[in-house]
């Protein structure tokens, strides 16, 4: 099992849950949180001064899917968050050990 | 007439009541916008209030109220106020002054939700002033500063046409020229703090007693009679919005609250001339009507951003013409067409269609010049980190 991890942006999230769900992939957690990529946020110019928004408001969402998903999973997850510019965020692939179902205590390695 | 305790009292309170109208707005507003936009709607608000305090004493007084030109503006003999002293009927001038200054700013302040989420400070501000000087001005001088309108005879009690139709029709021009927002229908634009906008809309109706009853500009029968059927309009305005979105879908707290704006709006024109039954009457078609023109916006992909047009304008539209339709002469002396009085209904007609046309064409003329001149939106990269932080430096929620 692998764990997909997408930090998106938190206006593509709608569209992001509704790929995924076509997909089948319909369990899966949802963060919000603040971070920063390679260019280090946004300046703006305002009024002669420069604002620095350095932490971003973003969402996390983490799905655990089967290790032949991995590919399927991504594809949902980009064609739907990509908007082609600057922040469009991340997806990091992590490895699962094990994972239980707390109503049944049902076991899946 | 000689300054009456009791009248200038209720003065007093009416104005300090329509002041806070103007932050009620805010907070209406604000709570309909994304959470990082919300320090900035609330803050256009206030900046109306400033904007239009300055200028109403400066220049909006007399060109609204001073000796008439042509039936279309005031003279400048009151520039500044010098020469305005005395009583105004039962009232010191200068409260009238005062009074009339927070119905300007509280309509620039409805007129500020068109761009709500886009628009640049420093733009509004001018944009603002500039309206408010050759939009609101004019306006309440053809209807209450014995202008054409005043003379042809129409009713307009507490701003109808004057105040709503005015800043809906703008509110609407304003939003066609400075676009849609970054991802309007691309993605949901959702409000942020329902209960922040239920706030406002309850700072309103409150408020709202000193807009109508205030505008008897005396503590007695007519204020009474106002009082009441602000809030009955309004309640049956609630009810009707609620009904509409609950046979769509759910019963809708957002809904409620835009449907008691609307009874609020529509009874304004009438609050001195109907009584309690038809004020049921004017609210709930009111809170139907707006319902409907806000679906229409929606159709239409307008994004007449928080619906100023549809809840001001069509609100206001259909109060001043009910006013022509139900205006009884045991309330306020005029009959309406239901009174047999077709000529109280064709001088409405004409007051609303030429508010309309006048506010509405004007407004497109100032909002392409201001934006020609010092842009009327904030860059892209400014509009997605939210005006919270690019205009203000500030965040509603740490």
């Amino acid at each position: 099992m692998k764990m997909v991890v997408a930090v998106i942006r938190p206006e593509r999230v709608e569209h992001v849950l509704d790929s995924l769900e076509r997909h089948a992939f319909v369990a899966l957690t949802l963060t919000e949180v603040k971070g920063r990529g390679e260019q280090k946020g946004i300046q703006l110019q305002f009024r002669g001064r420069t604002v620095e928004v350095d932490m971003l408001e973003k969402v996390k969402l983490e799905v655990v899917v089967e290790d032949d998903e991995v590919e399927k999973a991504m594809e949902a997850i980009t064609s739907a968050a990509r908007t082609g510019k600057i922040g469009d965020g991340r997806i990091f692939v992590v490895p699962v050990e094990k994972s239980v179902r707390i109503r049944t205590g049902e076991v899946r390695q | 007439m000689h300054v009456d305790s009791g009248d200038t009292a209720w003065l007093l309170v009416s104005t300090a009541m329509v002041m806070l109208m103007v932050p009620g707005v805010g907070l209406f507003y604000a709570g309909m916008v994304r959470r990082k936009n919300a320090v900035s709607m609330l803050s256009l608000s206030f900046v109306a209030l400033a904007v239009v305090s300055l200028q109403w004493v400066l220049l909006g007084y007399t060109l609204s109220f001073s000796s008439d030109v042509l039936g279309f503006v005031g003279d400048l003999s009151w520039l500044g106020l010098r020469g305005v002293s005395g009583d105004s009927g039962s009232i010191p001038s200068l409260l009238f002054v005062a009074f009339q200054l927070t119905f300007a700013a509280v309509t620039l302040a409805i007129l500020s939700s068109g761009v709500a989420e886009r628009v640049k400070l420093s733009s509004f501000m001018v944009f603002g002033l500039l309206w408010t000087t050759l939009v609101y001005d004019p306006l309440a001088h053809w209807v209450w500063g014995g202008g054409w309108l005043a003379k042809l005879g129409a009713l307009d009690f507490a701003g109808g046409t004057v105040v709503h139709i005015s800043s809906g029709f703008s509110a609407l021009a304003l939003a066609f020229v400075v676009g849609k927002r970054l991802g309007y229908e691309e993605h949901s634009i959702t409000p942020h703090n329902i209960p922040m906008t239920m706030l406002g809309t309850a700072l309103l109706w409150f408020g709202w007693f000193g807009f109508n009853a205030g505008s008897a500009l005396s503590a007695g029968e007519s204020a009474a009679n106002a009082l009441l059927v602000t809030n009955t309009a309004a309640a049956s305005g609630a009810i009707a919005w609620l009904i509409a979105s609950w046979l769509h879908d759910k019963p809708s707290a957002l809904g409620m609250v835009s449907g008691a704006i609307a009874g609020l709006v529509a009874i304004t024109p009438a609050a001195g001339y109907v009584d309690s039954i038809s004020a049921m009457a004017i609210g709930g078609l009111a809170g139907a009507l707006c319902y409907g023109a806000m679906l229409f916006r929606v159709r239409m992909r307008w994004d007449e951003s928080l619906d100023a047009w549809a809840v001001h304008g069509i609100g206001g539209v259909w109060g001043a013409l009910a006013t022509g339709i139900f205006a009884m002469e045991s309330v306020g002396g005029y009959s309406g067409l239901l009174y047999g009085n077709t000529d109280q209904f064709v001088a409405q007609v004409i007051a609303t269609a030429s508010a309309i046309l006048y506010a509405f064409a004007v407004t497109l003329v100032l909002a392409k010049a201001v934006d020609m001149a010092m842009g009327l939106r904030v860059a892209q990269e400014e509009e997605y980190v939210g005006l919270d932080i690019s205009q203000h430096g500030e965040r509603a929620y740490a």
